[in-house]
């Protein structure tokens, strides 16, 4: 085991530890819980920047990766193994991840008002109201620390480890549980606050919804199992193994092996990752602190899902069939989502359904086998949606503190509607989420959002997917568009209410990690800048394409140069920024607002659908068919013949042959014959000693004749 | 030191009874005494399997520390004790839980003495059936853990306790009475009751050999459904199920204990030890239709629990639910013994029986201590008891994720092996039994969610006296520590005890 691989081993470990720490030792302490946890979160940031930098060193590192594995579950002759591997697609994702992680984890303690007094009636369970101080000589209110400070760092943690267990892990089963520790972890930080009961139901639609597509990837990861005899994606990626995955029919459809289980896999994603039609969680799971959103539902998990794809790129790409799929689930949820975000008025509502947009933007990507295009994406948008989930929660943060300063509770810090202007009030979180806003609709060159976007499109009009470029198109300037709605409704313009007005800008903790986190927004972009870009091409390497490209046995060819999808990309870009803008600069409520129509603010009614058709009538059959028809009507009913029955036969015996045979006609029978004898006999007994001599006498002389007859004689 | 470890075995079979015998010798009226004692009598076993644990040889074939008395001459039956990494595992899960369930039982404050005694005989009726090498002392264990829980049922069980004990042993007792025929057959033909000795002959008997009157083939499909129904109804099998929620609902805690940790794997056991070796042929035949009935346990168990209002029976049912993995692993060993597949099929069987002992003990164990508290079951009582006790909480969500079969705890691993091995053989069912597995989420979610989540409960937290809801005490977290010690660490780290198994599985079949 060489140094590098030693430290991936190590790199998930620190937040576990930090989990168990916190929940066993030092949950009532604040300040060491806290400590703890980002502690733990900066060592594993520590070990993935050694680790990122020494791969970096290596010359074709995807044919020789960092690798080391064990011998873990015995079965048969043979162990599976399960170990770490380090390839450029590995490199570069602990990278992101580390820093948002990091990020993140130093933003909680802003967020949950470390430092702030206790609550006046703060109960577990619910956000903090607030607390009132007093101070000279007057009262008001200020934030109050949340009530599950250190718990809340304690799962983040746990969800930390299982990010970085999935990311390092070299094969399918450790992914998996990686990725199940952080279906945990988002349904325990979704219903943190779980007396609220719509974070409850929102925790368990989550673990639900994503489930569905869970017992799907497992039985993709049995399959791949069964077939290839191992899990190690180094292994399955030979090309022995891959040719005859591809060769073998899989009996289903007609999809080769290699298709099915790519597709038993992506249906894993499209849970993970809230693709259409699974996506209905992830809107819901804004019922969770922000931070955790930003972790979630931006930077880690739902990317997850995304890299699980292309991990298992060389296997999917196999079939064309399963990649149409693919490739028709992300165009389409890219356009749909985008859709439904215009419609939205809660700030972070718009985010959520924006990245299941951006997601689909990806998984589109992959689709049509623009492997570096997808990854590229993946990164850039885990920068700059985490900046802008962060970003938001700071505008709630400052809109929490209006309401507290004003003590309207009616107010909902969350709806843009009863912001704007808060340009001014806050004016770092103002700027960091315009970068954030400006990379996500891919403003022109200076944002990472745009070079990764339009790598996509080069990709789509390059090979040729022009329905997918064209919606792809679509949904960007939609994106465009409602990315400028959201800035303008809550920064520009004038306060709308009075807390917008005595909104307040947040502490350093979450500030900073806003900075950063905009560097990257900006700055990523750099690293994948096409070769032949006109101006600027060449003048930085595409490091990217080079390095993430080795990942795969056959590095990928670098897009020809086409102006259309270029054209396209500023077009879209620059369109939806102008319309959001010049559309609702002088929107001030949402009856002004003409696009807030019934269909796309009500998501196109999925969740009523969906409750009609599978939730409730999938407990009605739970309740009344199995349980009460089938065990309780059915089944006891037979059992409960059983005893009747018994007794029935019992009875029968007793009434019919016992009760008349022996004991009245065997029992009593020989009784009566007796009595009725002794009843005849009982007239020889008189007690007079002349008959009983006349009788004896009598007997005598038969007796004798008898014995004379028939002895003698 | 050489007495014990000649004597290991028979000195793990009836310590329980001695000591359970010495109780009834004991003063009156002194329970602390009595629970005291039969927690320190029942952990001599457990440190004596551990013993036996880190003794045996798991790369050698057949039965080791075995013991043979005489026991039954005349008719060819002898008291043979021997393991192998199968029947030790399930020794060291029955050793384990039993200490627990007494240490449970400390809250027991009626009849002490009857019922430690009864705890103690019922571990000596587990023990035995797992270690007897001879089919009628097999038998006679068998029989002899019924009556044990029989009475702790109608004796210490909540209200409808009477129609659950008589429904429990009524229809266990339906299936041993075949089980009693099919072994006298075995031991009319053969003379011997011996189950080594059987191993070797049975497979020899040529098909057209006529055997009392009968073609082989008839005595041995007899025998087969004989032993089948007999297992299925304790595993249980689906449609022989709906005792198990009535028992395990009306049971004390500690005996729901039991009965989900242990008494249900006598079934399974009886499938692995006594069915796919001595009848592989007709294994094959059925293997099909059980894997049918595995497959409705599963996704119908799930249901059922996902329906349920009372706390107790939703977690009964969810046995039903996870022990359907176990028959469908059985199933495909069943159906493709000595492949690979099958070979982890098996694996997952078996290592899911040593699980599904520790999360469902963990979870009935749960149940109880919220109902010593709140006297009731009912769901609809419960929600937002998470603030009110916190660390009770954390347990209950740890022992259900297990129960969910959350990766990185021990109910994935033995899922995911029985996925992986039933798929190639019976794919179809494994597809619908993933039906099974999201309802388990549905069900384990559920119970969280109607107990602990929700708005804070004004009820349980103004609750005074009796009905006060106080947080877990120390007791109850030393029954929880070692099973979520144990969760956790297969979990991580399987190799330990899959190691004994597979080496078990690969030589037995």
């Amino acid at each position: 085991m060489t140094t590098e691989t030693l430290i991936t081993w190590l790199i998930p470990l620190p937040p576990v530890l930090a989990f168990f720490l916190i929940v066993l030792f030092t949950n009532r302490s604040k300040a060491l819980s806290h400590t703890i946890a980002v502690g733990g979160a900066l060592l594993s940031w520590l070990g993935s920047m050694y680790v990122f930098w020494r791969a970096l060193g290596v010359e074709h590192l995807g044919e020789h990766p960092f690798e080391s594995s064990i011998n873990w579950l015995p079965l048969g002759d043979t162990w599976l193994k399960i170990g770490v591997l380090v390839d450029p697609l590995t490199a570069v994702t602990l990278f992101f991840v580390a820093w948002t992680v990091l990020m993140i984890f130093l933003y909680s303690v802003g967020y949950h008002n470390y430092g702030q007094p206790q609550g006046d009636h703060d109960h577990k369970g619910l956000p903090p109201h607030g607390a009132t101080v007093e101070e000279h000589g007057h009262k008001h209110v200020v934030p109050s620390v949340e009530p599950m400070y250190s718990r809340f760092f304690a799962f983040i943690g746990l969800f930390a480890f299982g990010m970085f267990v999935l990311v390092v892990s070299d094969n399918l089963l450790t992914l998996f549980v990686g990725w199940e520790i952080m279906g945990l972890c988002s349904y325990l930080l979704i219903g943190f606050w779980y007396a609220k009961p719509s974070a409850r139901d929102a925790a368990v639609k989550a673990f639900m919804t994503t489930r569905v597509g869970d017992v799907f990837m497992l039985l993709g990861i049995a399959y791949l199992y069964s077939v290839t005899g191992t899990l190690s994606v180094r292994t399955i990626f030979s090309e022995e193994i891959l040719h005859t995955l591809d060769t073998i029919p899989s009996g289903f459809l007609g999809f080769s092996t290699a298709g099915l289980i790519g597709l038993l896999l992506f249906i894993g994603t499209v849970g993970k990752s809230a693709q259409f039609p699974l996506h209905v969680w992830l809107p819901d799971a804004m019922e969770g602190p922000t931070p955790v959103s930003a972790m979630i539902h931006a930077a880690t998990m739902v990317s997850a899902g995304v890299y699980a794809v292309i991990r298992m790129f060389p296997l999917i790409s196999l079939d064309e069939r399963t990649m149409t799929i693919v490739a028709f689930i992300g165009a389409f949820t890219a356009i749909f989502a985008a859709t439904i975000a215009v419609a939205q008025n809660d700030i972070k509502r718009v985010l959520a359904y924006s990245t299941i947009s951006q997601l689909g933007f990806m998984i589109a990507a992959l689709g049509i086998g623009a492997y570096v295009a997808a990854v590229f994406h993946l990164i850039t948008h885990a920068f700059f949606k985490a900046l802008l989930f962060l970003g938001s929660g700071s505008v709630i943060h400052g809109m929490e503190h209006g309401v507290l300063h004003t003590g309207n509770h009616d107010v909902d810090p969350q709806d843009m509607f009863n912001m704007g202007g808060l340009k001014s009030k806050m004016p770092i979180t103002f700027w960091t989420f315009l970068i954030g806003g400006f990379a996500l609709s891919g403003f022109p060159i200076v944002t990472a959002g745009f070079w990764s976007k339009d790598e996509i499109f080069a990709d789509a009009w390059g090979h040729g997917h022009t329905a997918v470029f064209i919606t792809l198109a679509v949904a960007a300037f939609l994106t465009a568009f409602y990315t400028m709605r959201q800035i303008t409704l809550t920064f520009f313009g004038e306060p709308r209410t009075k807390e917008a007005e005595h909104a307040q800008e947040t502490p350093w903790t979450m500030t900073l990690p806003l900075v950063i986190l905009a560097i990257f927004a900006i700055g990523y972009g750099w690293f994948g800048i096409p070769e032949h870009f006109p101006g600027l091409g060449g003048l930085v390497p595409n490091w990217l394409h080079e390095f993430v490209g080795g990942t795969l046995a056959e590095h990928p060819e670098a897009v020809v140069f086409s102006w259309v999808p270029l054209i396209t990309s500023l077009v879209v870009a620059l369109g939806g920024l102008t319309l959001g803008y010049f559309f609702y600069r002088d929107v001030n409520s949402p009856v002004e607002d003409k696009l807030q129509i019934g269909f796309l603010k009500n998501k196109y009614y999925f969740d009523e659908i969906y409750d009609t058709v599978f939730v409730k009538p999938a407990y009605w059959f739970a309740e009344n068919i199995v349980y009460k028809f089938l065990d309780q009507g059915v089944i006891d009913g037979i059992l409960h013949l059983f005893g009747p029955g018994t007794q029935g036969i019992g009875d029968s015996v007793r009434n019919y042959f016992d009760l008349p045979v022996i004991n009245r006609l065997i029992g009593d029978g020989s009784a009566d014959v007796t009595y009725w004898f002794g009843g005849k006999l009982r007239a020889i007994q008189t007690g007079r000693i002349q008959q009983y001599l006349m009788l004896t006498l009598i007997i005598f002389v038969v007796v004798g004749a008898a014995l004379y007859f028939f002895v003698l004689a | 030191m050489d007495f014990i470890s000649t004597h290991l075995l028979s000195l793990i079979l009836f310590t329980p009874a001695v000591a359970a015998l010495l109780l009834l010798f004991m003063p009156k009226d002194e329970p602390r005494l009595y629970r005291w004692f039969a927690l320190g009598a029942s952990l001599v076993p457990f440190v004596l399997s551990l013993i036996a644990w880190f003794h045996f040889q798991s790369g050698e074939p057949g039965f080791q520390f075995e013991e043979t008395y005489v026991w039954y001459q005349a008719i060819g039956s002898s008291l043979h004790l021997g393991v192998d990494g199968l029947s030790l595992t399930m020794v060291l899960l029955t050793t384990l839980l039993t200490p627990l369930a007494i240490l449970a039982s400390f809250s027991i404050t009626e009849k002490v003495k009857a019922y430690m005694m009864l705890f103690l005989f019922l571990e000596m009726g587990m023990l035995g059936v797992f270690m007897s090498l001879d089919l009628l002392v097999f038998f006679v264990f068998w029989e002899v853990g019924l009556v044990p829980m029989y009475f702790l049922i109608n004796q210490w069980g909540s209200a409808n306790r009477n129609y659950a004990s008589l429904k429990f042993l009524i229809y266990t007792m339906g299936g041993s009475l075949g089980l009693l025929l099919a072994i006298q057959l075995l031991g009319v033909l053969f003379g011997t009751y011996d189950l080594i000795t059987l191993y070797q002959n049975w497979t020899s008997l040529k098909p057209n050999e006529v055997l009392l009157g009968m073609s082989v083939q008839t005595v041995k499909t007899i025998a087969f459904w004989a032993f089948a129904i007999a297992f299925a109804i304790k595993i249980p099998v689906w449609p022989f199920h709906t005792w198990l929620p009535d028992a395990h609902t009306e049971a004390p805690t500690a005996g729901s204990m039991i009965l989900a940790g242990v008494l249900l794997k006598l079934g399974a056991y009886g499938f692995l030890r006594l069915i796919l070796p001595l009848y592989p042929v007709e294994a094959k035949v059925f293997a099909g239709a059980l894997a049918l009935l595995a497959t409705a346990a599963i996704v119908f168990g799930a249901l059922a629990s996902y329906a349920q209002t009372d706390f107790k029976r939703l977690v009964a049912y969810s046995s039903v639910n996870h022990m359907g993995f176990v028959v469908l692993g059985i199933a495909a060993a069943g159906l493709a013994s000595g492949t690979e597949d099958a070979t982890i099929a098996l694996n997952g069987a078996i290592l899911q029986m040593f699980n599904h002992g520790l999360s469902a003990a963990g979870m009935f164990f749960l149940v109880g201590v919220i109902y010593e508290r709140t006297h009731t079951r009912n769901l609809e009582e419960f929600g937002g008891l998470f603030p009110l006790v916190p660390v009770y909480g954390g347990i209950l969500i740890f022992t259900s994720m297990a129960s969910l079969g959350l990766p990185g705890l021990n109910g994935f691993i033995s899922e995911f092996l029985v996925v992986r091995g039933t798929w190639p053989i019976l794919t179809g069912y494994t597809v619908i039994s993933m039906l099974g597995l999201l309802f388990t989420g549905a069900y384990i979610l559920k119970g969280i969610k109607k107990v602990l989540h929700g708005p804070m409960n004004e009820h349980w937290a103004a609750a005074r006296g009796e009905h006060r809801l106080t947080e877990i005490n120390t007791r109850e977290i030393l029954v929880m520590a070692p099973l979520m010690v144990l969760i956790l660490w297969i979990g991580i780290y399987p190799a330990w005890i899959l190691d004994v198994i597979n080496k078990a599985v690969v030589m037995l079949f």
